[in-house]
Protein backbone atom coordinates (compact mmCIF):
# COMPACT_ATOMS: atom_id res chain seq x y z
CA UNK A 1 0.00 0.00 0.00
CA UNK A 2 1.30 3.42 -0.88
CA UNK A 3 -0.05 6.95 -1.15
CA UNK A 4 1.79 9.93 -2.65
CA UNK A 5 0.61 13.53 -2.93
CA UNK A 6 3.03 15.48 -5.10
CA UNK A 7 3.47 18.47 -7.38
CA UNK A 8 5.54 16.52 -9.94
CA UNK A 9 4.24 14.44 -12.84
CA UNK A 10 4.44 10.64 -12.72
CA UNK A 11 4.95 7.87 -15.28
CA UNK A 12 2.02 5.40 -15.09
CA UNK A 13 4.03 2.66 -16.85
CA UNK A 14 6.95 2.87 -14.44
CA UNK A 15 4.63 3.07 -11.42
CA UNK A 16 2.69 -0.02 -12.50
CA UNK A 17 5.83 -1.99 -13.29
CA UNK A 18 7.22 -1.13 -9.84
CA UNK A 19 3.97 -2.26 -8.19
CA UNK A 20 4.35 -5.86 -9.35
CA UNK A 21 8.14 -6.07 -9.48
CA UNK A 22 9.56 -9.32 -8.17
CA UNK A 23 6.13 -10.64 -7.24
CA UNK A 24 4.79 -13.92 -8.61
CA UNK A 25 1.47 -13.88 -6.71
CA UNK A 26 -0.01 -11.08 -8.83
CA UNK A 27 -2.30 -12.09 -11.67
CA UNK A 28 -3.16 -8.61 -12.85
CA UNK A 29 -2.70 -4.89 -12.29
CA UNK A 30 -5.64 -2.52 -12.93
CA UNK A 31 -5.16 1.22 -13.20
CA UNK A 32 -6.93 4.52 -13.74
CA UNK A 33 -5.13 7.68 -14.85
CA UNK A 34 -7.03 10.97 -14.53
CA UNK A 35 -6.14 13.72 -17.03
CA UNK A 36 -6.99 17.44 -17.10
CA UNK A 37 -9.68 17.87 -19.73
CA UNK A 38 -10.33 21.00 -21.72
CA UNK A 39 -13.99 21.93 -21.24
CA UNK A 40 -15.71 22.73 -24.52
CA UNK A 41 -17.70 25.96 -24.72
CA UNK A 42 -17.67 28.74 -22.11
CA UNK A 43 -14.30 29.84 -23.47
CA UNK A 44 -12.59 26.58 -22.44
CA UNK A 45 -10.14 26.35 -19.58
CA UNK A 46 -6.51 27.29 -19.98
CA UNK A 47 -5.34 25.67 -16.77
CA UNK A 48 -6.35 24.35 -13.39
CA UNK A 49 -4.92 24.64 -9.88
CA UNK A 50 -5.43 21.85 -7.36
CA UNK A 51 -5.45 22.78 -3.69
CA UNK A 52 -5.20 20.19 -0.93
CA UNK A 53 -5.07 19.91 2.86
CA UNK A 54 -1.53 18.67 3.66
CA UNK A 55 -1.75 15.96 6.29
CA UNK A 56 -5.47 15.29 6.06
CA UNK A 57 -5.31 14.56 2.33
CA UNK A 58 -2.67 11.85 2.80
CA UNK A 59 -4.57 10.44 5.78
CA UNK A 60 -7.86 10.21 3.90
CA UNK A 61 -6.19 8.56 0.91
CA UNK A 62 -4.58 6.00 3.25
CA UNK A 63 -7.98 5.29 4.85
CA UNK A 64 -9.62 4.82 1.45
CA UNK A 65 -6.80 2.52 0.36
CA UNK A 66 -7.08 0.48 3.59
CA UNK A 67 -10.83 0.15 2.96
CA UNK A 68 -10.13 -1.28 -0.52
CA UNK A 69 -7.78 -3.85 1.05
CA UNK A 70 -10.51 -4.82 3.53
CA UNK A 71 -13.04 -5.35 0.74
CA UNK A 72 -10.86 -7.11 -1.87
CA UNK A 73 -7.91 -9.53 -1.67
CA UNK A 74 -5.24 -7.12 -2.97
CA UNK A 75 -1.53 -7.86 -3.14
CA UNK A 76 -0.50 -4.24 -3.74
CA UNK A 77 -1.95 -0.80 -4.45
CA UNK A 78 -0.84 2.74 -5.22
CA UNK A 79 -2.51 6.15 -5.23
CA UNK A 80 -0.61 9.15 -6.66
CA UNK A 81 -2.42 12.50 -6.71
CA UNK A 82 -0.91 15.77 -7.93
CA UNK A 83 -1.54 19.29 -6.68
CA UNK A 84 -0.60 22.75 -7.96
CA UNK A 85 -1.08 24.19 -11.44
CA UNK A 86 -1.91 21.77 -14.26
CA UNK A 87 -2.54 22.32 -17.96
CA UNK A 88 -5.07 20.43 -20.13
CA UNK A 89 -3.61 17.05 -21.11
CA UNK A 90 -1.57 16.73 -17.91
CA UNK A 91 -2.04 13.76 -15.59
CA UNK A 92 -3.75 14.49 -12.23
CA UNK A 93 -4.19 11.13 -10.53
CA UNK A 94 -3.13 7.49 -10.75
CA UNK A 95 -4.84 4.61 -8.99
CA UNK A 96 -3.37 1.13 -9.43
CA UNK A 97 -4.36 -2.13 -7.78
CA UNK A 98 -2.75 -5.55 -8.05
CA UNK A 99 -4.36 -8.86 -7.19
CA UNK A 100 -4.22 -12.59 -7.82
CA UNK A 101 -7.57 -12.20 -9.62
CA UNK A 102 -8.54 -9.63 -12.25
CA UNK A 103 -12.00 -9.04 -10.74
CA UNK A 104 -10.57 -7.84 -7.42
CA UNK A 105 -8.07 -5.59 -9.22
CA UNK A 106 -10.65 -4.03 -11.57
CA UNK A 107 -13.40 -3.55 -8.97
CA UNK A 108 -11.12 -2.12 -6.28
CA UNK A 109 -9.59 0.30 -8.81
CA UNK A 110 -13.07 1.66 -9.69
CA UNK A 111 -13.95 1.84 -5.99
CA UNK A 112 -10.79 3.80 -5.16
CA UNK A 113 -11.29 6.49 -7.79
CA UNK A 114 -15.01 6.85 -6.96
CA UNK A 115 -14.36 7.21 -3.22
CA UNK A 116 -11.31 9.43 -3.72
CA UNK A 117 -13.39 11.92 -5.71
CA UNK A 118 -15.89 12.45 -2.88
CA UNK A 119 -13.72 11.91 0.22
CA UNK A 120 -10.15 13.13 -0.40
CA UNK A 121 -9.65 16.85 0.38
CA UNK A 122 -8.73 18.34 -3.01
CA UNK A 123 -10.31 21.38 -4.66
CA UNK A 124 -10.05 22.44 -8.30
CA UNK A 125 -9.75 26.08 -9.35
CA UNK A 126 -10.33 26.50 -13.07
CA UNK A 127 -8.78 29.41 -14.93
CA UNK A 128 -10.46 30.24 -18.22
CA UNK A 129 -11.15 33.18 -20.49
CA UNK A 130 -13.79 34.36 -18.00
CA UNK A 131 -11.41 34.37 -15.03
CA UNK A 132 -10.99 31.98 -12.10
CA UNK A 133 -13.72 29.72 -10.78
CA UNK A 134 -13.85 27.03 -8.09
CA UNK A 135 -15.27 23.81 -9.50
CA UNK A 136 -18.55 22.68 -7.91
CA UNK A 137 -18.92 19.13 -6.60
CA UNK A 138 -20.89 16.96 -9.01
CA UNK A 139 -23.95 14.95 -7.99
CA UNK A 140 -22.87 12.22 -10.41
CA UNK A 141 -19.69 11.75 -8.35
CA UNK A 142 -21.72 11.35 -5.16
CA UNK A 143 -23.89 8.74 -6.89
CA UNK A 144 -20.83 6.89 -8.15
CA UNK A 145 -19.41 6.79 -4.61
CA UNK A 146 -22.77 5.80 -3.09
CA UNK A 147 -23.01 2.66 -5.20
CA UNK A 148 -20.08 1.23 -3.20
CA UNK A 149 -21.81 2.06 0.09
CA UNK A 150 -24.69 -0.27 -0.78
CA UNK A 151 -22.19 -3.10 -1.20
CA UNK A 152 -20.76 -2.58 2.29
CA UNK B 1 -11.35 31.17 26.36
CA UNK B 2 -10.02 28.40 24.16
CA UNK B 3 -7.33 28.73 21.52
CA UNK B 4 -8.23 27.05 18.22
CA UNK B 5 -6.32 26.71 14.96
CA UNK B 6 -8.77 27.45 12.16
CA UNK B 7 -8.03 26.47 8.54
CA UNK B 8 -9.86 27.49 5.36
CA UNK B 9 -9.62 25.95 1.90
CA UNK B 10 -10.78 26.76 -1.66
CA UNK B 11 -13.47 29.46 -1.75
CA UNK B 12 -13.72 29.53 2.03
CA UNK B 13 -10.08 30.67 2.05
CA UNK B 14 -10.50 33.30 -0.66
CA UNK B 15 -13.61 34.74 1.04
CA UNK B 16 -12.10 34.88 4.53
CA UNK B 17 -8.85 36.21 3.07
CA UNK B 18 -6.51 33.80 4.86
CA UNK B 19 -5.86 30.06 4.90
CA UNK B 20 -5.15 29.79 8.61
CA UNK B 21 -5.73 31.78 11.77
CA UNK B 22 -5.29 31.18 15.47
CA UNK B 23 -8.36 32.37 17.38
CA UNK B 24 -9.29 32.75 21.04
CA UNK B 25 -12.91 31.66 21.13
CA UNK B 26 -15.07 32.52 24.16
CA UNK B 27 -16.22 29.70 26.45
CA UNK B 28 -19.73 30.03 25.03
CA UNK B 29 -18.36 28.38 21.85
CA UNK B 30 -18.87 24.68 22.58
CA UNK B 31 -19.29 23.06 19.19
CA UNK B 32 -18.49 23.74 15.53
CA UNK B 33 -21.90 25.37 14.92
CA UNK B 34 -21.19 27.79 17.78
CA UNK B 35 -17.72 28.46 16.38
CA UNK B 36 -19.20 29.28 12.95
CA UNK B 37 -21.67 31.71 14.58
CA UNK B 38 -18.78 33.41 16.36
CA UNK B 39 -16.37 33.43 13.37
CA UNK B 40 -19.07 34.95 11.17
CA UNK B 41 -18.88 38.17 13.19
CA UNK B 42 -15.12 38.63 12.77
CA UNK B 43 -15.18 40.33 9.34
CA UNK B 44 -17.36 40.84 6.25
CA UNK B 45 -15.20 38.14 4.56
CA UNK B 46 -15.97 35.63 7.34
CA UNK B 47 -19.67 36.53 7.09
CA UNK B 48 -19.61 35.87 3.34
CA UNK B 49 -17.73 32.58 3.78
CA UNK B 50 -20.24 31.23 6.31
CA UNK B 51 -23.37 32.62 4.62
CA UNK B 52 -24.29 29.28 3.02
CA UNK B 53 -23.76 26.80 5.84
CA UNK B 54 -25.12 23.85 3.85
CA UNK B 55 -22.21 24.26 1.41
CA UNK B 56 -19.56 24.15 4.18
CA UNK B 57 -17.79 20.89 5.06
CA UNK B 58 -15.99 20.54 8.40
CA UNK B 59 -12.98 18.65 9.75
CA UNK B 60 -11.79 18.66 13.37
CA UNK B 61 -8.22 17.46 13.85
CA UNK B 62 -8.28 16.31 10.21
CA UNK B 63 -11.35 14.06 10.48
CA UNK B 64 -14.72 14.87 8.90
CA UNK B 65 -17.36 15.88 11.47
CA UNK B 66 -20.82 17.45 11.56
CA UNK B 67 -21.60 20.90 12.98
CA UNK B 68 -22.68 19.49 16.37
CA UNK B 69 -19.14 18.14 17.01
CA UNK B 70 -17.59 19.67 20.17
CA UNK B 71 -14.51 21.89 19.97
CA UNK B 72 -11.79 21.90 22.63
CA UNK B 73 -8.64 23.86 23.43
CA UNK B 74 -5.94 23.23 20.81
CA UNK B 75 -8.24 21.72 18.18
CA UNK B 76 -7.54 22.25 14.48
CA UNK B 77 -10.86 23.11 12.85
CA UNK B 78 -11.03 23.26 9.05
CA UNK B 79 -13.78 24.65 6.82
CA UNK B 80 -14.06 23.96 3.10
CA UNK B 81 -16.51 23.32 0.24
CA UNK B 82 -17.35 19.79 -0.96
CA UNK B 83 -14.21 18.19 -2.40
CA UNK B 84 -13.52 18.08 -6.17
CA UNK B 85 -10.34 16.03 -6.64
CA UNK B 86 -9.62 13.08 -8.88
Amino acid sequence: MAVRVQREDFDPGLEMAALGKGRHDIGGVASFTGIVREEKGAGGISSMTLEHYPGMTERKLEEIEAEAHRRWPLEASLIVHRYGRLEPGERIVLVATASFHRKAALESCAFLIDWLKTKAPFWKLEEGAGGEQWVDAREADDEAAARWTKDA
Amino acid sequence: MKILQVRYFAWMRTRVGTGAESVEAPDTVRDVAGLMDWLEGRSPGHAKAFARREAVRIAVNQDYVEADHPVAEGDEVAFFPPVTGG
